[in-house]
Parts: structure tokens; sequence; C-alpha cells
């Protein structure tokens, strides 16, 4: 670790999840877990061991551009400001919006949400993190009356059960799970799952209930009057620190009156609901963890309010090892929050509300046009840009084009909206491509400031590399546009401490109940702020250390002082599947990659794990689609069209599909699920039901297919089907095409341009054609195979002689176009283990030579050894080594 | 005829043609059947036979004269045969089982072989006869050549066949400033497809031969002494040596005076019988199904069926697909069967021109019928050998192009 010791390395937080990892950053591109961070210790998963292989300048936005020509800033921000200023003068201030994201960071956020908020005089800014914690935030507020996550990651530590629902936290957050798994090797924590699909964290719990999609609310209802009717509740709890109980219990008992109604509604055995409700009742220390699976519901904040209950009426709640734990899926969706980021908040946690709320961040920030009622939330703000009603907006890092459910209208609508900012430190997203303006933003390890993870840790982000062209941090250009709408007095930052300061005093502002209170951070200096800890809010004025643990005192932040126990009722997602749409369509995260890709879709390790936008499906289900491993599928819903690659999987179960939310248009064209996702909102919440559309399957009838790998970076657009992954050295494009082999040739050969002197082979008849094109020193610069559907080869000895830089004997020249590796071929099989890129084929032989265990195979081959985001599926390839993957759940039941 | 008090004498076998048809047939007679004729060999050029394809090797001064021969002089003798070299015959005389020679000489048979060979094509060109044209066919014409060779001087080959561009090397080798004319759009069409073609001419250009394809001869200039060639379009190239390589024709003179059946070769039955009961003929003089082979190998598959016949045992010729190769050195050359396929035939095709290679493979009803390699012809003889079995290449399709050590491990 001598690394370690090397002053140049920077203290800073992860990009991704909401895990918050401390990672040291380095003047080279080099990154690595921070020993001295509280949320990994260390510890750095996947991704974020690949954060020094994202920090390249290809594909950055850096300079401004207004309709894609280069222009300064002060033109470009002068634009900028002269086109909001004539929406709001022509037609009021909720004329115009922002769409911001939790990649910002909180002094960004506070920035734009006061521009918006206070001084433009609408609430219309939302961001991404409504399509990820809306409901979580709304389940709190309903409940706790505060957005409050009461747990802190020593709870994962702390507790002798943890459930985990809609939750792969495997997978999303790795660094947490990894937490789960030592503390069951040390203190046998158990681990139950609910889901419906058998996910990596599903696979590695201890009880997996393969819950029917969307009926959580019936399986902790029951478990509520499973608890009432065994005598299991904290009656004194209840008595003293709640509200709402017997209504919520009766509410309860209708939906679920005995465990076979629960098990019949969820599609669940009875034994395996019993053992679910057994192990709660008897296990005092339970954590909660809820996630995406819970929160993109059109019930997801019932679904929350229901689990929440649960923890209220047993009194498991503010105690070292139990709690409901809200996972967060941003690096700053927390922090977004706390600055009022969501267009239904105001800033520091106040609301729209109460009057009081109003008056004070009025006061605060001398606002006189402070808006009053809430604004549009991301779906409805997108449908009112499309209506024409929002004449301008400022898209802030987020990429709605390929987020959003029902995608296509939100690409109409960003399309006739009448001026589009973009400010990204990307430059080609799907939404980027609407804009009228782009502006460079700094990136992670060039901008500098906080976020907040999912246990309240406020950690600073810090810079360690210059900013690269012309590229601004996104508080600069927010604070450049207000002054040059007039509210220079009210935006005179200098920098992010400026902004932090401010946001730390407002929050202890006329506090009266608010936990919310971060005061004590309000008087730090420069260097105070520049060295500050790690620290979990509140920080009330007077105190530096933080606060690990909430609702400690059975007190809430309500008018009462009660929390809050919601009546809520099972009801069904908001489409049915129907026989012209009869299987349900849901969508998630990948173990290797980030939102959509802009930074983990450019590291070739990362993109290893699946290179492809793909489609899970189940296999009685695509051979009633006529569907064959490997073969594309369109999946068409009432909304529209997405595409994939088909993976037949009993992970869930028939009747239900999967799609990775990851693609965009950039990387494969309709790879994105979002087209076809359904725009139906949870009303309280606005979060979109993201996880279940009905849709329809069906095979995309294909000529040819070809893989193409490239120095450059290219779109094919002249071709029906196309992904583009980084490799080493280039790109790997998948084609494929309906018509003839020969045209998919022509096809792929017009991207190339004309080389005479690229060495080929042509067998028309059999439809393949693969040619090589080198440099004048024969270095390989462009390859494509031509083959016949399913019959391309491994590709993965390609890719190690494209990564090499040195020119190509006559044997790689004839190996190349025989297609054939000229040594021994190993075929590496899906990609399990991406610190060593370790593939399924190697695993499977190791156990099949006698690894047992993770050790053993991390020994044999080092997979496993470094993040160990790998170790759940590695543990599946043992068990499937011992007796197949149908092995039983293992079913514990209480002592 | 009645022998009666006398052991049986032996058959009388008269070969005329002492190339490398003659004395392949009387190797394989020797070899079935040592003790069946007696063996008389009449050539007309002053040596015994000597590998005619190694002409371009002596040409170009990579061997000599002596080093081509095929037998050392002493083997005619040890192995009973009569050789008669510069013995030019003048008739025929079927009935009398006789032929007649020029210096008066008749020499009699039992059975009779044609093996003449063929006449290179001399075109009706104004000047074809002056001094300096030569043609390419044996070793007086190797000599008449490497009389005019010389570095810095000129020569031009008309005719851009194998022959010719094999000339237009060796004359190369000798310091010579070579031009090839030939009438054609690429050279060795009848051998090469358009690409493999180019392939070669770019291979031959960067030998230091110029290339003029599509190029017509109006007449070959000069009075005592050729000094140049003039074509259809005007154009005058200077020449110290004219070559001619646009053909060759069968010789049938004497056959055709004796009353044998003639096409344009002798006309020959499967046993490669003349329309005469005892005259036999096979080479490039015989004309069997309507073609007259020009290459060793069914030149050699002739001499092995009529051997076996004249054994007394059943032999049919039976035509073979034929693979050429371009004895250039540095330039590897291969076709073979039907390589300009057409309809109902498919094409495999592996081209490198960085590496100057070319494969083009024509498959009809998944068997392999043709074949033209250029700048690598290791698999020349899997190719060959595939086109000749007509095995079912349909699973090892995939790999084929790039030879057997790939297809034994598909």
């Amino acid at each position: 670790m001598t690394a370690l010791t090397t002053p140049a390395l920077v203290r800073t937080t992860c990009p991704y999840c909401g895990t918050g990892c401390g990672v040291l950053g380095g003047p080279s591109p080099v990154t690595a877990g921070d020993p001295g961070h509280p949320a990994n210790h260390g510890r750095v998963c996947t991704k974020g061991s690949a954060l020094g292989e994202t920090l390249s300048l290809e594909n950055r936005l850096l300079h401004p551009m207004v309709k894609g020509e280069r222009t300064g800033w002060e033109t470009a921000l002068d634009l900028v400001a002269a086109r909001f200023r004539a929406a709001i003068e022509t037609h009021g201030p909720e004329s115009v919006a922002f769409y911001a994201s939790g990649q910002l960071l909180t002094e960004d956020y506070y920035v734009a949400n006061k521009l918006m908020k206070g001084f433009i005089g609408a609430a219309n800014i939302d961001t991404n993190s409504r399509l990820c914690m809306a409901s979580s935030v709304a389940g709190h507020v309903r409940a706790f009356g505060e957005d409050i996550v009461p747990c802190c990651y020593e709870d994962l530590d702390e507790a002798d059960l943890v459930i985990l629902v809609g939750s792969n936290a495997a997978w999303c957050h790795p660094i947490l799970f990894r937490r789960l798994t030592d503390a069951r090797a040390r203190r046998g924590t158990r681990l139950v799952a609910i889901d419906p699909r058998r996910s990596a964290t599903a696979s590695d719990c201890d009880l997996f209930l393969p819950i029917h999609p969307g009926t959580d609310v019936l399986l902790f209802n029951g478990l509520l009057a499973h608890l009432a009717r065994i005598g299991a509740l904290d009656k004194a709890y209840l008595e003293r620190s709640t509200a709402g109980f017997p209504a919520t219990l009766a509410a309860a008992q209708q939906d679920a009156p005995d465990v076979e109604t629960v098990a019949r509604g969820c599609g669940l055995e009875v034994a395996l609901v019993e053992a679910f409700y057994a192990a709660f009742a008897a296990t005092r220390r339970v954590v909660t963890v809820y996630s995406q699976g819970v929160n993109q519901s059109s019930h997801g904040t019932d679904k929350v309010n229901a689990i929440i209950n649960c923890h209220l009426a047993t009194g498991r709640i503010g105690a070292p090892g139990m709690g409901p734990f809200s996972f967060t899926g941003q690096p700053n969706a927390m922090g977004g929050r706390e600055v009022g980021g969501l267009a239904n908040q105001l800033a520091a946690h106040a609301g729209f509300t109460e009057a009081a709320d109003l008056d004070r961040v009025r006061d605060f920030w001398r606002a006189p046009r402070l808006a009053e009622r809430p604004g549009l939330k991301a779906v409805e703000l997108f449908n009112a840009l499309g209506e024409g009603r929002i004449r301008a907006l400022w898209v802030m890092g987020t990429n709605p084009a390929a987020s959003l459910p029902d995608a296509a209208r939100v690409r109409a609508a960003l399309e006739s909206c009448d001026f589009l900012v973009v400010s990204d430190c990307v430059a080609g997203t799907d939404t980027a491509r609407h804009a009228d303006v782009l502006l460079p933003a700094a990136a992670w390890g060039e901008k500098a400031g906080t976020v907040t993870n999912s246990e309240r840790r406020i950690s600073r982000q810090r810079a360690f590399m210059p900013l690269p062209g012309e590229a601004r941090p996104d508080w600069w250009m927010l604070t450049q546009v207000a002054r040059r709408l007039g509210h220079g007095a009210a935006f005179a930052y200098d920098s992010p401490a400026d902004i932090f300061r401010e946001h730390a005093a407002l929050s202890g502002f006329r506090n009266e109940r608010r936990l919310f209170d971060i005061s004590g951070l309000a008087d730090l200096s420069d260097a105070d702020y520049e060295a500050l800890d790690p620290v979990q809010w509140p920080v009330p004025a007077g105190q530096r250390a933080g606060t690990a643990r909430l609702l400690t005192q059975g007190r809430f932040p309500t008018p009462d002082g009660r929390a809050r126990l919601v009546p809520v009722r099972q009801a069904a997602p908001a489409h049915a599947p129907s026989t012209a749409a009869p299987l349900v369509l849901n969508t998630g995260r990948l173990r290797d990659q980030w939102h959509t890709m802009t930074r983990t879709g450019e590291v070739p390790r990362l993109m290893a794990q699946a290179a492809e936008a793909f489609v899970a499906v189940h296999p009685l289900d695509a051979a009633a689609a006529g569907l064959r491993e490997g073969d594309i599928a369109d999946i068409t819903s009432a909304w529209g069209r997405a595409r994939g690659r088909v993976r037949l999987s009993d992970d869930l179960s028939a009747g239900q599909i999967f799609m990775p939310m990851h693609w965009t248009d950039e990387a494969m064209p309709f790879g994105s699920p979002g087209r076809a996702v359904n725009p139906d909102c949870d009303a309280v919440s606005g979060q979109p039901e993201l996880k279940h559309t009905p849709v329809r399957l069906s095979p995309v009838p294909l000529g040819w297919e070809g893989l193409l790998l490239s120095r450059r970076r290219l779109r094919p657009e002249n071709i029906d089907y196309w992904a583009r992954t980084p490799i080493e050295g280039g790109h790997a494009y998948r084609l494929a095409g309906s018509g003839a082999a020969e045209d998919g040739m022509e096809r792929a050969l017009h991207l190339l341009g004309d080389d005479a002197g690229r060495a080929e082979l042509r067998d028309q008849r059999r439809g393949i054609f693969r040619c090589a094109i080198t440099d004048d020193a024969g270095r390989m610069l462009d390859y494509l195979m031509i083959a016949a559907p399913g019959a391309l080869p491994d590709p993965d000895w390609l890719f190690t002689m494209f990564a090499s830089t040195g020119p190509l004997d006559s044997q790689m020249r004839r190996s190349l176009l025989a297609a054939r590796s000229s040594g021994p071929v190993v075929a590496a099989g899906e990609i399990v283990c991406s610190c060593f890129g370790i593939g399924s084929e190697a695993i499977r032989q190791a156990i099949s030579d006698g690894a047992r265990d993770t050790a053993a195979l991390g020994a044999a081959l080092k997979c496993g050894t470094n993040c160990g985001s790998c170790l759940p599926e590695l543990r599946r390839f043992i068990a499937a080594g011992e007796g197949g993957r149908e092995r039983a759940m293992p079913c514990f039941l209480p002592s | 005829m009645h022998h009666l008090s006398t052991p049986p004498s032996r058959e009388r076998l008269l070969v005329i043609g002492n190339g490398m048809a003659g004395i392949r047939l009387v190797e394989e007679v020797l070899e079935r059947a040592p003790d069946r004729f007696d063996i008389t060999i009449l050539g007309a050029e002053p040596r015994p036979a000597y590998n005619r394809i190694l002409l371009s090797p002596v040409l170009a001064g990579e061997r000599v004269a002596d080093d081509i021969l095929i037998h050392e002089p002493g083997w005619y003798a040890r192995h009973g045969v009569t050789l008669h070299t510069g013995v030019t015959v003048q008739a025929l005389q079927p009935e009398a089982r006789r032929v007649v020679a020029t210096d008066g000489r008749a020499f009699t048979y039992d059975r009779l072989v044609l093996a003449t060979g063929s006449d290179p094509v001399v075109p009706p060109l104004p000047g074809v006869r002056l001094p300096g044209v030569v043609r390419f066919r044996d070793v007086e014409d190797v000599t008449s050549m490497l009389a005019q060779a010389g570095a810095g001087r000129r020569a031009v080959v008309i005719g851009g066949g194998l022959l010719g561009l094999e000339a237009a090397y060796g004359l190369v080798r000798r310091g010579m400033a070579v031009t090839v004319l030939h009438l054609m759009p690429h050279l060795m069409e009848r051998q090469l497809d358009a690409e493999a073609a180019g392939l070669l001419r770019g291979a031959l250009e960067a030998r230091g031969i110029a290339i003029l394809t599509g190029a017509a001869t109006q007449e070959i200039t000069g009075t005592d002494h050729v000094t140049g060639v003039r074509l259809v379009d005007g154009q005058t190239l200077p020449a110290d040596l004219v070559v001619l390589a646009i053909g060759v024709r069968p010789r049938v003179e004497l056959p055709r005076a004796a009353g044998l059946e003639i096409a344009r070769g002798i006309v020959v039955d499967d046993a490669l019988c003349t329309s005469r009961p005892g005259i036999y003929a096979l080479g490039e003089c015989a004309e069997h199904r309507g073609i007259c082979h020009g290459l060793v190998a069914p030149l050699y598959e002739m001499a092995r069926a009529l051997a076996t016949h004249l054994a007394g045992e059943a032999g049919h010729y039976v035509p073979s697909p034929t693979a050429t190769r371009l004895k250039v050195t540095g330039i590897d050359l291969f076709s073979a069967g039907d390589f300009a396929g057409g309809p109902g035939s498919e094409d495999i095709v592996l081209r490198d021109p960085r590496m100057g290679h070319y494969a083009r493979l024509v498959v009809r009803d998944d068997r392999l019928v043709g074949a033209v390699l250029c700048g690598d012809t290791t698999d020349a003889g899997f190719f060959f050998d595939l086109i000749q079995s007509g095995r079912d290449i349909d699973p090892i399709r995939d790999t084929l192009i790039f030879g057997p050590a790939l297809c034994a491990a598909a």
C-alpha cells in the first residue's frame, strides 16, 4: 500500500451508488479505496475499482456549444439567461424548469434550487432522484414527519436478521452487501431476500421469497396482522410513540386475514411466508432494507409505509441493529433531498404545506418571489414540456431521454422544446442530441463539494485533476446565469465552501423540530471545509460531531412528536398483463454498470459483464415467442418498443422478463427499456412504475450478424441493429440485420470506408465475410466479421489480438480471416470477476478441479479477491457445481 | 504372319518423338511389359529427351542444358531402347507398317506411337521471319535467345501465357529490358482469373517486366534483323529480340498425309488409338474427346493409359482436372480445375493484397471443382486432391480455404 503514503493522493468520494464509499484519487489515473472512510473502510466494488479507467477525455464535452457550434462561455451564458428571461417575462416563471441529478454535488443542487424556487419564483426543479428515491422520501415523510433515514451502516453489522426487499444490493450496493455477508460469517446474521427475481442478492440469501410482482404491501400487511395475531407487537411503543395503529392494523387484516391468503396473493408457498414471519417475529434486531424494487412502483409509497408500519409496531427502530433502511441509488440523492432538489420540497427539509416553512426560507434567502406551491414532478414536467407549457428547460448531469419512462414521448418533448440547455460532462448523450446549448460541466475528480450517502453521511468530493478544456462546475454556471438574471447579490458565491456554509446555516434557521440540521457546520472556514471529515447529520449548532442513529428516543419530527402508522391496502400495479401484452417487464441494474453508462460504459472490463442490452426470458416464455438463446427480441408495450439479446433464465418466473436499465442510443439503439416502460406514477411520490410494464416479445428476424472492431468511435446508423462496447484499444460493435449477409457486409464496409488493402474472406453462399484493415505498418485498424445469425464465434481472442498494437504477422492475418485463434482456444465465457477478468468457463473448470469455496476459487484464479462484488455469483457457481442450480433454497426456521 | 521355326520374336514398338510424352510412354511400357517390345525412338532433336518444363530456368541461367536431360545417354542402351536422334520423319506408310526418314532410312514396326508434340504458333505478321524473332520451344530456341540477350538489350515477348511469362522472366534475369505484349485483358487468362492475373502482373512488374495487355501486334519491324514491334495502336517498341509465345499447334502433318483422322490434333480414342489400328498418339499432338492437352499431368496420364493398353491390359485415358503452376522464382501461382466458376458454382475467396496473397475456391454441389492460388500455394496439393477426388467438402467448408491443418481441427 505504498500508494497510500504518497502525499499527492486525495481523499474523495466515489461518484456511483448511495453507499458513498471513500476513495483515494491521485494525479495519475489511479484510484483505491480510502481505508479511513467509515462507509467502506477501504473497500471498493468493481465500478469503484475501475474509476481510474474512467478519467479519459474521450467523449467529454469540453467547450460550450450553441446549436452544435463551439462558442465561448460569455456567449453561451448570455444566451441561456436571455432565453430564460424571455420565457419568464412572456409566459411566467412556471414556463421554465430545471431537471437535475443525483450526480450533482449538494452545493450545485443548492444553487439550482435557490435560483428556481427563490428567484425565478417557480418550483419547477425536479431530479432523476424522482426515479429512484421519491417513494421512500414520501413514505418517510408520512411516517416520521420528515425525510428521515433512521439507520446507519453499523446497524447492518449489528442486526440478527436483515430483510432485503426489492434490493439487489449484491450488485447495486456491493460494499454494503459485503458488510452483510461479513456479519453473517461473524455473527450468524440471517439474510432474507424478497424479490420477484432471483437476483445475485437473492441467490446469496438464506431465505428467498420470489414474490409475485407488486404484492409487497400484501406481504407486509400480512406480517403486521401475523405479529398482532401472535402477540408480537410492542404495545408500549405503539402507545407512547405512534398514532394510527388501529386503522392500520384493520387495513392489514382486511388484506391479509391469514397466511394462506398472503401466500396465494404473493404467489409464495405458505411455508416460505410462515418462515419469514416467524423469523421476523422472533428477532428483535431486524433491519429491513428496501430499494428500487419497492420505490419504482405505482404504490411505492404504500410499500414503504407497509414496511415501516411493521418496524413501528414492534418498536424496532432507533436502536442498534434495527430499523427500516432505504438504500439510495445515487451518490447524492440524499444531498439533493436536503436542499430541495425535488419539486415538492423547498429547501432544508422545508415543505410547501406550512406557511412557517415558506416564510422561513423566504426570509433567509431574502427572496420575495419564492415559489409557494410544488412544481412539476419528473414525468409531469416532461409532459408539460411536450405540451409546450415549459418553454425553456435546463437539464443538468442526467439523461432523461434514456432514463424516463415512455421515453419516446420524452424524446419528442425534448425535440419540440423551445429552448433546451444541457450541462453535462459527456458530449454524446441521447438528451444532449436535442440541446440548443451544451455547457461543459466539471466531472468527478475535477469538481469539489459534498455528497450525502444512504446513512446521512456528508462526505467531501475533492478535485485531484485540473479542469479540462473549458469545463466548469455546475454551481458556477448556475451562479453566472443567476447574476445575468439580475440576482447577483443572492448568488455572490466564489466557492463551494461559500455555498455549503449558507446551506448549513439555512438548515438551522428557525429550526424547531426538523432533524435535518447541520448548522454546526455553518461557520466552517475554507480550510475546515477543505479538511472536512465524513460526518453524519444532524450536526446541530455548537457541535462538530455527527449523529449515527436517529429516532432513538421514540420522538418524531411531527407536530405531536409521534410517528404515523399509515393504513395501506394491497393494490395491483397500474397495468395488468393482457393477451396483447402478456409478460411483465422488470428493469434494473447490472453489477458493473452505472446509470446510462456514460462513465462505466467506456471501461472495457466493466462492459465485459454484458456487451449488449439483453432481455432475460424464462424458457417457457421464450419458446412461446419463438425465441432462442442469443436471438434478438423486440419488447413492445402500449408505449413503445425496446430491443435486447435474449438470455434464457429461470431467475424469474414464467410471465416475467427483465432488462437492464443502462443502455442508451449511444451504445445500442432501442437498448434502453425506457421506450417501452409505462409512465404511470405513484400518486403520492410521483415516482414512475419502472418495474412493471406489460409487454409482448417478438423475434427480430435476422439475415446476418456481425462483429466489428475498430479504433474509431462509430455510429452505425445504417445498420438495423448495433451495440457498441469499449475494448482494449478501441471499440467492438455487434451488428445484425434483416437483409442478406451480402447486404450486411456492404453496410458494414460502408462504415469503414474504402480500403483496397484490406485482407478479406468471402463465402457468399454461407453468408460469411471477414476482413481486416491494417495501416501501412501492418497494425490492425479495423476488423469485421459477418456470419449467419447465431454463428459468430467467441470473440475473446479477437479482442486480445486487437489490444496488441504491434504489426500483424501472416499467421495472425490468417487467424483473423479464419476467425480462429492460432493458439489453443479457451473461451472465457461471461466475465464474472471484472477485476481480474475471470470468466464463467474458468470458474466452472476450477470448481470441477476441486475448488469448493470462494477462497479456493480466489486462490486458483484470483477471482473475488479484490473488490468481492462477484462473491455472490461465485457462491452460486459453487452451489451449481455441487448439485445444480435447482437446489432448494435453505429455509431456516426460528429456533 | 508365321514364325514357325524361330522363337517368337518381340513386337516392334516404334515411337516418333523424343519429348516428354514419348520418353514417359517408354518408361511406362518398360515398367509394365519389359520384355514385350523391341523399342525404337526417333527424335528430331539432336539430344536425348529432356524436361522441356525446365527450359525456363535454363533461359534464366538458373540451370544449364545438360541438367535437364531426363536420362543420361547410357540409359537407353541399358534398357534395350534404340534411340535415333536428329532423325526427322518424312512419311508414314501404315500399310507397310513403316516410317521413312528424310535421310532415307526406313523403320518398320508392329505398333507405332506418335508423340510428335506441337509447334509454336507463328502469327502471319510482317517481319515474323526476321533474325532475332524466336520461338520458345526447345534448347535451340533458348540458345538463340541467349545469343541476343545481354545487359541493356531489349526484348519483346508476344504472348502473356505461361510460356511467354517464363521467357520474359528468364530474359529479365539475363539483364534485358523486357516487355510482354498480351492480346487479352489479363495475363494467363486460360489459367487465372482477373484478380490473380492482376497480382501476377504486379509481381512481374516488380521484377522489372513491363506488361501491355490488350496489345495487338501490327508488325515486327527490321530489315536484316528485328528492330522492334509496332502495335495496332501505332505504338512502337524497340527490340533486339522478339519471342513468339502466343500458343502452340499440334504437329499433325505426317498422320494427315497418311490418312489418319485429324481434327485439331490426331484424333484418339480412350485407348489413345488413332483411326488406324496399331497407331497411337499421345501428348500435345493428340486430340482426345475434342481436347488437345498441353500440360504435363495429362500427358503422363496418357502415357500410363497407353502403356497399360500396349501391355495387353485394359488401359483407358480418362481426363482429370489439371493444375498449373507458374515456374517463376518468388511468384507462387497455382490454378486447377474449373477456376472460372459461373452459374451453379459458388466462390470462396480469400485475399490479402498487402501480403500478395489471393485464393479462390470454386465449389459446385458441395464439391471443390476449381482453385486459383496466388502468393501462397502451400495448400495447392490439398486442393488439387479435393478437386480430383470429388469429396464432399460441406463439413469442412468453413475452414477449407485455410488448408488441411484447420480442416483437420474443424
